[in-house]
């Protein structure tokens, strides 16, 4: 039996956490009010609705990451930064590692799982592979659902506009020429 | 992250019957939820107020008015702000990033904390967040601080760039409690740190933002927001000014001038739009009369650049905002 990196790592990490910081998302336990200390939330992930208790103190990031198993969205800096970590919330890009989940109620979040449709990459993933906007791929999820938005908006055309709006994406690896390249390509073909 | 409760409110008086000694409003959390990481702050109830009905752009009474829980993005992109107060939306655009923008409220840009490396870092002393403990930046790394409304106790700068331009508009917070609405011009709304840098603003404990009001003042068309820093996005301003004036045949009628950066709050410049009025709009009138707004400076060891910094930046702004028709 092969175990994944990550599978390793899970198993690890269940049986090293003592205390911890969410519960699970378990339909049955909503039925009743939250216990003191946790809240529930009820929202949608990638066009599911999703139903969870969790301590208050959980971001969006960690939601994501550790409850819902959608690992493409990225923990950098966690402390809004980077933007590795960002997301849509009600169609618009933000920061999920300085979202608390407990804010969502009703609200929608896209994240990186869900902008392909099926096995058809979304423009902009496809952009990028195109134009190689990555190296190690870290800041990728972050600089994608980044420039999903800003392919969106009219206003920036130039390449300068376009860095601008980007500018809450870091890339330590130096993409930067090949992400405006991919982003100029998007945006050619969003007209 | 301490623990907290949390609480959604749906409405003003709902989240003001909420709010107590220790208790926190949450809008967007771009501050708030950074400095609960970070350990910096840690109220005991945190209040969701993203909810309540204090929000709308709009014209009234000769004056823009903007709800607190607006977002900076809408702020910036709203017609009625670009037209009327371009400063604004200028002074929104060259702040954090498109993701932030999203996020933060107007009200909590206005309640967001220095960006003192030793404020931010709870193993450090920091009469702001100790009061008491001593103040390591007056004589350690300080290039960033402030040279100018500065006290023994305290040398952080105030890190919001929209609240330079609306100070130099001159306008006016409404606060909103259980015993009803009080109105304070923004720039009397910040204190200075004296001895007591802890307590930064005017607001009374449980006591809500609720609008900024900002008079239409129909030559401030012609204004702008400069902002010098180290890199040229998603950072904050060494120096920063907010500038509108009025030129008519080649002479200075009137003129409004904020600084950022410097200063332990936003900081009008009087002094100079005093020396600038019935002055010959060019540039040698604009670098004499900057000359005055370093009167009264306490530069630091790795700051004194700021003095020199900041009468450029209102020299540059002010060709800017006068060659803006």
């Amino acid at each position: 039996m092969t175990t994944s990196r990550r599978q390793f790592f899970g198993q690890a990490a269940a049986v090293s956490a003592g205390v911890a910081l969410s519960a699970p998302a378990v339909e049955a336990l909503a039925a009743e009010p939250a216990p003191a200390g946790l809240v529930d939330v009820v929202f949608e992930v990638n066009g599911e609705r999703q139903k969870l208790r969790l301590d208050p103190r959980v971001t969006l990031l960690d939601a994501l990451r550790e409850q819902l198993g959608l690992v493409g969205t990225k923990k950098g800096c966690d402390r809004g930064q980077c933007g590795a970590c960002t997301v849509h919330v009600d169609d618009r890009r933000v920061l999920s590692c300085l979202t608390l989940t407990a804010t969502l109620q009703g609200k929608e979040v896209t994240t990186i799982e869900g902008i392909a449709d099926g096995d058809d990459l979304h423009p902009v993933q496809r952009a990028f592979i195109d134009h190689d906007g990555f190296q190690c791929g870290f800041c990728t999820s972050g600089q994608i659902m980044s420039a999903v938005k800003v392919v969106e908006e009219r206003e920036v055309r130039t390449d300068d506009q376009i860095r601008e709006a980007m500018s809450g994406n870091i890339c330590r690896c130096g993409a930067y020429p090949n992400i405006l390249e991919a982003i100029k390509q998007a945006k050619a073909g969003d007209r | 992250m301490h623990a907290f409760d949390y609480a959604a409110a749906s409405t003003v008086r709902g989240a003001l019957d909420l709010a107590g000694p220790g208790s926190a409003f949450l809008a967007g959390g771009t501050t708030l939820v950074d400095l609960m990481k970070l350990d910096v702050l840690t109220p005991d109830r945190v209040i969701d107020v993203n909810a309540l009905p204090l929000k709308g752009i709009r014209l009234h009474d000769g004056a823009l008015r903007i709800g607190a829980l607006e977002r900076m993005s809408d702020v910036a992109a709203h017609p009625v702000v670009r037209s009327v107060h371009p400063v604004i939306s200028k002074a929104l655009l060259l702040s954090a990033s498109g993701q932030v923008r999203n996020m933060a409220s107007i009200g909590g840009n206005l309640m967001q904390r220095t960006r003192c490396d030793y404020f931010r870092d709870v193993t450090s002393a920091c009469n702001k967040r100790r009061p008491g403990s001593g103040c390591p930046a007056l004589t350690g790394v300080n290039r960033n601080h402030a040279v100018l409304g500065t006290s023994d106790s305290c040398v952080a700068t105030h890190a919001s760039d929209v609240a330079v331009a609306f100070v130099a508009l001159d306008a006016q917070v409404v606060l909103r409690s259980k015993d009803g609405d009080r109105v304070a011009p923004l720039e009397e709304f910040y204190r200075l740190p004296g001895s007591t840098p802890d307590r930064e603003n005017v607001l009374g404990p449980g006591e809500l933002i609720a609008e900024v009001v900002v008079p239409v003042l129909p030559w401030a068309r012609h204004s702008t927001y400069l902002k010098i820093r180290d890199r040229q996005s998603y950072e904050f301003a060494l120096t920063s000014v907010a500038a509108a004036v009025d030129v008519k045949r080649g002479v200075v009628q009137d003129v409004r001038l904020a600084a950022g950066g410097v200063a332990a709050k936003p900081w009008r410049l009087r002094a100079v739009e005093e020396a600038l009025k019935g002055g010959v709009a060019i540039e040698r009138t604009f670098a004499e009369a900057a000359e005055s707004a370093v009167d009264g400076a306490r530069p630091l060891a790795h700051n004194a650049f700021k003095t020199a910094l900041l009468k450029r930046t209102i020299v540059r702004a002010l060709l800017d905002a006068a060659g803006a028709r």
